[in-house]
């Protein structure tokens, strides 16, 4: 974990309500696709957690993208310079060894931001990336173009069928040929309908409301099949055989 | 040079500042960010007789300046605390630590107690009374003087270490539980512990908190802290350990001078886990602006 002072770079609307920011600062901590970084925001008392998009380690920048879900994003979003409190290279992220040769990243809405990094980093490795993106609908897409610019077969579903496959993350999962095995963020509901709709193994990335983000105050724990577990330190990621719904 | 240690039944801490129960783990884990021996001494997380979950989730509410927790004493149970946490932070803290234990019964205050005065790492028992009673109906223990006055009766009998009673602030006449531990042998005074809050989510229209109430922290309580520990102050004369709301090294001071002899940090250490170590080292500084050059000669300087 590293606290820092962190620029805002950029930070702009790529779908309604959902934001790109891009902060310059030591990102030597974020170890892994899935970890997250936890922001200080002037006027709240506790830290916004939000998941990692991309680093660029030769710029020395971390991206994230964020819904406005709340008092704390909705001052986020108003952001277009200035300095933040930033913890970096929290949680237990995804672990590119596990994939086999062909994996398929799978994200829901929100939890499609994490999925960019780690796909980079199969790709990297000389792996098959299908990357899944899971929407509402047509107009709430993100992110779709930057996981085709880096290599992966993408494949798009909406809950209301106006673009790509009708449905969910799920029934797209059906027609990926050969997968190895599968990475997800996303709501609790759809990783459930994943865990239960397929045999292959993986890796789920989960949310909770938390208190620190590092371990210390127990706010984000959850029962595993190997113990009790903190979200935010031995999570987000949990591997698929351990979860108890 | 500023002298800022200060003495709880007579054991000299470096510094005032400890680390509350609940917000700091075990310690050990602090220690990948900084060197947690400066610390005066450490209150690890609640410890009760059998291993605890505690709560549902969401356990967590943010408020102005402050956030409810409901975490409900999730801890791996007396045993294993003994056996492994506390070996496990005596590779990194080499200071007597706090070790505060809750209990659901006074059996079991009575076994925490007998099993922390064993480890010699152990410095001062601090006894969490919010709990609830399961055989008196329910009623936390730190709400009734005379429930107050038995947990301190139980623990007194088991240990020879300084026995600190840790007051809840929901109740009428904190003084009057003060007078009560104090007159069945408590060593000192931890106060506050988290006032009872509730947040409703405007978008369910329900409580945010699983457990629908918690412990409120943060800021947002170092008023009523401070007036609650000003007032204790006058009533007893064992020392006060104050927390509430800590997050400077003006606060500390300001806490010391209403009675405290040493200062816990809680709420702050999770939005800034150096918060600690930023107090310790902005302290002499502070000291010097104020005109202080032993901080122990300050306790209850305001009175």
């Amino acid at each position: 974990m590293n606290k820092g002072i962190y620029k805002i770079i950029e930070n702009k609307c790529i779908a309604p309500m959902v934001y790109k920011m891009v902060l310059s600062g030591d990102v030597s901590h974020i170890t892994a696709p899935g970890q997250f970084i936890n922001i200080a925001l002037e006027g709240f008392y506790l830290r916004r957690p939000i998941s990692v998009h991309d680093v660029d380690r030769e710029a020395g920048t971390v991206t994230v993208i964020y819904k406005v879900v709340g008092r704390g994003t909705e001052a986020m979003m108003n952001m277009t310079e200035g300095e933040l409190d930033v913890l970096t290279g929290l949680g237990n992220g995804f672990d590119t060894s596990l994939s086999g040769d062909h994996a398929v990243v799978i994200g829901g809405g929100v939890g499609v931001p994490p999925m960019f990094l780690l796909a980079k980093e199969l790709i990297a490795e000389g792996k098959k990336v299908t990357a899944i993106l899971g929407f509402n609908k047509k107009e709430e897409i993100f992110c779709e173009d930057d996981f085709k610019a880096i290599g992966a077969d993408v494949i798009v579903a909406t809950a209301d069928g106006s673009y790509g496959v009708k449905g969910f993350v799920t029934n797209a999962l059906e027609t990926v040929e050969a997968p190895t095995f599968y990475y997800a963020c996303g709501p609790e509901p759809m990783l459930k309908a994943l865990y239960n709709a397929s045999e292959l193994d993986g890796q789920l990335s989960f949310e909770e409301r938390m208190g620190c983000g590092f371990g210390a105050c127990m706010g984000c724990s959850c029962k595993t099949k190997y113990g009790n577990k903190r979200i935010c330190k031995e999570g987000p990621v949990l591997r698929k055989g351990e979860i108890i719904w | 040079m500023v002298d800022i240690s200060t003495t709880l039944s007579g054991i000299k801490l470096d510094n005032p500042v400890i680390p509350a129960s609940g917000t700091f783990g075990f310690g050990y884990e602090f220690a990948d960010y900084y060197d947690i021996n400066i610390l005066g001494s450490i209150s690890f997380k609640g410890t009760t007789a059998e291993p605890r979950f505690g709560n549902p989730t969401p356990r967590i509410a943010e408020c102005t300046e402050g956030l409810i927790n409901s975490v409900g004493l999730q801890n791996p149970g007396v045993e294993k605390v003994v056996n492994e946490e506390l070996p496990h932070l005596a590779k990194f803290y080499k200071k007597p630590l706090i070790a505060n234990i809750s209990g659901f019964s006074l059996d079991e205050y009575k076994l925490c107690a007998e099993k922390m005065d064993a480890v010699d790492q152990v410095g001062i028992i601090e006894v969490n009374i919010s709990c609830p009673n399961v055989h008196g109906g329910g009623i936390s223990f730190g709400t009734n003087a005379a429930a107050a006055a038995s947990v301190a009766k139980t623990v007194r009998s088991v240990t020879n270490k300084p026995v600190y009673i840790k007051l809840t602030p929901n109740v009428t006449d904190i003084t009057e539980i003060a007078r009560a531990v104090e007159a069945e042998g408590a060593d000192g005074i931890s106060m506050i512990n988290t006032l009872l809050g509730m947040r409703i989510n405007l978008k369910t229209k329900k409580p945010v908190i699983a457990n629908k109430m918690g412990g409120f922290s943060g800021p947002a309580i170092f008023p009523v802290a401070c007036r609650m520990i000003y007032q204790v102050y006058e009533a007893v004369n064992i020392p006060i350990i104050g927390m509430g709301g800590v997050r400077s090294a003006d606060d500390v001071i300001e806490l010391m001078l209403a009675g405290a002899s040493a200062v816990q940090v809680g709420a702050e250490n999770l939005v800034n886990p150096y918060a600690c170590k930023d107090i310790i080292e902005a302290l002499p500084e502070a000291c010097e602006k104020y005109g202080i050059n032993k901080l122990s000669d300050i306790i209850g300087g305001a009175h």
